[in-house]
């Protein structure tokens, strides 16, 4: 039995995206300051389940581990979150890893985000700019502006206000509160603002902001307590208005 | 993807590969800034003046030409990121804002709140996305690059790379190839580098004859919060806001701290350096620190850690002054260290040596931007930017120049790789198809033998041993006969490495023979770095060797050396021209860097590194003594 010397994880795992799901269950020696990165990289050095079975190391995505990345996102004990600050010592026993439910499962904890990437570029989430070349200083920006606009670009593109969103499914085409919000920080931005009706005309269609039901768990779970509902909200109205302006001016 | 965002820009096609999405990779973790001289407060800041800061901070060993360069594009750089909509803090006017920084006067930083690397990155991250809806940019993400394909006169002709879902392995051609990835903190097992960052992509252009130089430069940052999965930066900041460094007397002492009697703590720091206790440089808290683990055995517990203390001021002062780091510090750990005391300890940091690159400059100390052989590695076709270069930071690099000279070299090689392949005689479509077809089926072998591979040890095992090897005989303080344990545990490490067993040999997303391949990278790499070592007999910036340090006298002023030059020019300097005993100093300095002032390179013999030396460019600023105190 896990006691306070040990720790007990209860994996989901599944070999490749169109086969069965099966759940793992593993118990480490607990050692300070575990986070629920760590488990996994002991399970890689000994893959060996609760009941003394070899099996492959769990899969899993991660990078940086400072939270700044947005790759070892998953659900944790039924919460979407960073598996790196998930601190072992604050979770209940056992620990539930699962795979984020809402995109294509690539293999146990890894889930393939291609979708929010390809939504960056539906809704050009860029600013254009003439060239590298040196043409001197860019736009005067004053800094509540500024704070405002750095608070949305610390999205890292991780998932989790997808995964908990009730509108956003494997099977439509919804693009989400954090496609909204990087539409709502390059139109902020004095350049970005000139490519602004393109990016609204985006998100008129279906999957657009629209259809967006209000349910507001997306900045609950946000880890970088990104303002998404407002951003929801402001880019809902400046969308009105451009399907206004579409409808009598063109 | 300054590279990439260039080359588009020219109109060339670029595939960029990459393990992850892109907009994942490691340079989020920068913190502080990007540096640029724009003097916007009158301080009389300018390009010569970081170029300087810049080259001394690095011990002299910087091609100074690069530097200047570098530091001269760092204004339009900035500009440029700005352009490109990056968060940059700003002044009550709304122009950027700067501030002051590690080894500088001079308000030269410009950041993003406190994660200016992720800023940055997505910057160029969505210029490259920009790119990639048009359709000049391919991502291959999830893949990994394996090696460069050469053809029979050793030129590069593109890359095999392998689809980490698929497992599949194949060629892509190229006019060239360039490697933009990053330092070789996993060879050091647990630093503040990120799991990618694993060195496999430049060990694997060693291996394929490529020079890799100055590789036991490898800089450690004093204060990292340790965990069992990375080591995480703690801020300067908090040293800087009184807190205090300090063990227990007695070894193993495994009490609560707050109950550990004031007398019985050692404030090492403070006894040691009276007049700027906590608050000495980098590199001597760093060894102080290593000393109280390692030799006295002091650590927290027995464990390598020692404590850094703020709990004696009011939390209030530390939530206004320090609540953002200190916010850290409790996500990852649980503890809140206005409570307790913080556990910290050094940890790797940054790789100032990386794959040998060239340069062209322009006669008038800048460099010339159109020359095929900016960047260009020793394999024609085959470059490299960023961390994984070794050009820019000598022995030693300066806070907040690593974001700059990463885009400052991207930017930089664009129009000699345009030149490049315009220079070309024959086209990559003229290439014979069994280069390719060699190259894919060699990999495919090697990558299945890793699969195969039926031992009894452990590679991540092995991996976290490496590490281990590293951390207790390659890091701070470096002893001739520890490097030369280290090389024979290495040597060790590799026999076993053929006893491996993959822990997996399923055929969809597999990291095992990936993770295989790049620890064998990492052993050779682990050669280059401590065999570089043990050879360099001197103190140089990061690399310290008590044994061969020159010993500077206290009241040593650095002038002193350019008004001993001028002196030499007419005949022997007498001892007593100079304070007592500075001019045998000053002697021993000018002998030292005639043998040592030199770039290491590494090249792969017989499953070795043969290391020789190569003169290093300082036509712009003769190198004097460094002041440490």
């Amino acid at each position: 039995m896990p006691d306070d010397k040990t720790i007990h994880l209860k994996i989901k795992r599944q070999d490749q995206p169109d086969g069965k799901s099966y759940w793992e269950e593993f118990e480490l020696p607990r050692k300070p300051r575990a986070n629920v990165i760590s488990c996994l990289m002991d399970i890689q050095m000994h893959p060996i389940t609760r009941e003394g079975k070899e099996v492959t190391p769990v899969v899993w995505e991660c990078n940086c581990l400072e939270e700044v990345c947005g790759a070892c996102t998953m659900v944790i004990n039924g919460k979407v979150r960073q598996a790196c600050t998930a601190l072992v010592d604050a979770l209940p026993q056992p620990i539930v890893l699962e795979p984020m439910s809402k995109f294509p499962l690539v293999r146990d904890l890894h889930v393939d985000r291609s979708r929010m990437f390809e939504n960056l570029k539906k809704v050009k989430a860029w600013i254009h700019i003439d060239g590298t070349y040196d043409i001197g200083e860019g736009p005067v920006i004053p800094e509540k502006q500024r704070a405002k606009a750095y608070l949305l670009s610390e999205c890292m593109t991780c998932g989790c206000c997808l995964e908990a969103c009730p509108q956003f499914a494997k099977d439509n085409d919804f693009m989400g509160a954090s496609t909204f919000s990087q539409v709502r920080l390059f139109n902020m931005h004095p350049t970005g603002a000139m490519e602004q009706e393109e990016r609204l005309d985006a998100i008129m269609g279906e999957g657009g902001i629209a259809d967006c039901g209000n349910a507001q768990v997306c900045v609950e779970v946000c880890p970088k307590k990104i303002p998404l509902t407002e951003s929801i909200a402001e880019i809902g109205r400046e969308t009105t208005l451009q399907l206004l302006k579409n409808l009598f001016l063109k | 993807m300054a590279a990439t965002m260039k080359l588009c820009e020219d109109k060339a096609k670029v595939t960029l590969v990459s393990y992850q999405p892109v907009k994942r990779s490691h340079s989020v973790c920068a913190q502080g800034g990007i540096n640029a001289a724009i003097d916007t407060k009158g301080e009389g800041d300018s390009p010569e003046s970081h170029f300087y800061d810049t080259v001394k901070g690095g011990d002299f060993l910087a091609h100074q030409p690069l530097v200047r360069d570098m530091c001269y594009q760092a204004p339009a750089i900035i500009h440029l990121m700005d352009r490109l909509g990056v968060a940059f803090n700003r002044t009550p006017e709304g122009h950027l804002e700067f501030r002051r920084f590690g080894g500088t006067l001079y308000s030269r930083t410009a950041f993003a709140g406190s994660t200016t690397g992720q800023q940055l990155l997505y910057a160029l991250d969505e210029q490259v996305r920009r790119y990639e809806s048009e359709g000049q940019v391919k991502k291959l993400e999830w893949h990994e690059y394996l090696s460069a394909v050469l053809d029979s006169e050793g030129i590069c002709r593109g890359a095999v790379l392998h689809d980490l879902r698929s497992g599949e392995i194949f060629t892509v051609k190229g006019d060239a190839v360039v490697l933009a990835t990053g330092g070789p903190a996993q060879v050091y097992g647990k630093t503040t580098g990120s799991t990618v960052c694993n060195g496999a992509a430049t060990t694997s252009a060693y291996l394929q004859g490529a020079k890799y130089a100055n590789g036991e430069f490898i800089q450690v940052h004093p204060t990292a919060i340790p965990g069992q999965d990375k080591l995480r930066l703690m801020s300067e900041s908090a040293r800087g806001e009184g807190g205090r460094i300090w063990v227990s007397r007695k070894q193993n002492d495994n009490r609560d701290p707050l109950n550990i009697p004031e007398e019985e703590r050692y404030y090492f720091l403070e006894e040691n350096h009276p007049r700027f206790g906590n608050l000495v440089p980098r590199d001597v808290a760093s060894r102080e620190i290593h000393d109280i683990v390692y030799n006295q055995k002091l650590g927290i517990g027995g464990q390598p850690m020692v404590y850094l203390d703020l709990t004696h001021h009011s939390e209030g002062f530390l939530e206004h002054r320090l609540g953002g780091i200190l916010d850290i510090y409790t996500k990852f750990t649980g503890d809140d260290p206005k409570k307790v005391p913080m556990k910290i300890f050094p940890a790797v940091h940054y790789s100032m040596g990386g794959i040998w690159t060239d340069y062209e400059d322009d006669g008038n100390g800048l460099i010339d931007h159109k020359s095929p052989r900016n960047q260009m590695t020793s394999i024609p076709g085959l470059y490299a930017a960023g961390e994984c270069d070794y050009q820019f930071h000598g022995a030693n690099r300066l806070g907040a120049n690593s974001l700059l000279s990463c885009i400052y070299t991207g930017l930089m090689m664009g129009p000699g790789l345009i030149q490049y392949s315009r220079n070309l005689t024959s086209h990559v479509e003229e290439v014979s198809s069994t280069v390719f077809d060699q190259a894919r089926d060699q990999w495919r072998g090697r990558m299945q033998a890793f699969k195969q591979m039926n031992g009894r040890e452990n590679p991540y095992i092995l991996h976290q041993e490496l590490g281990e090897i590293m951390l207790a005989n390659v890091l701070i303080v470096r002893e001739n006969s520890r490097l030369a344990k280290a090389l024979t545990q290495i040597d060790d490490l590799e026999i076993r490495f053929k006893d491996l067993q993959c822990p997996d040999t399923t055929h969809w997303s597999n990291p095992a023979p990936s993770m295989i391949q790049q620890l064998h990278c990492q052993i050779q790499l682990a050669k280059i770095i401590t065999k570089g070592a043990l050879i360099r007999n001197e103190f140089r910036g990061a690399h310290y060797k008590p044994e061969f340090d020159l010993n500077q006298p206290e009241d040593f002023d650095p002038h002193e050396y350019v008004e001993y030059n001028e002196k030499r020019q007419y005949g022997e300097i007498r001892e007593d021209e100079f304070p007592p005993g500075h001019t045998s100093y000053m002697k021993r300095y000018e002998e030292c860097n005639e043998k040592w002032l030199k770039t290491t390179i590494a090249e792969y013999q017989n499953n070795q590194p043969e290391i020789s030396f190569e003169e290093v460019n300082t036509s712009l600023v003769q190198p004097r003594p460094r002041k440490y105190d």
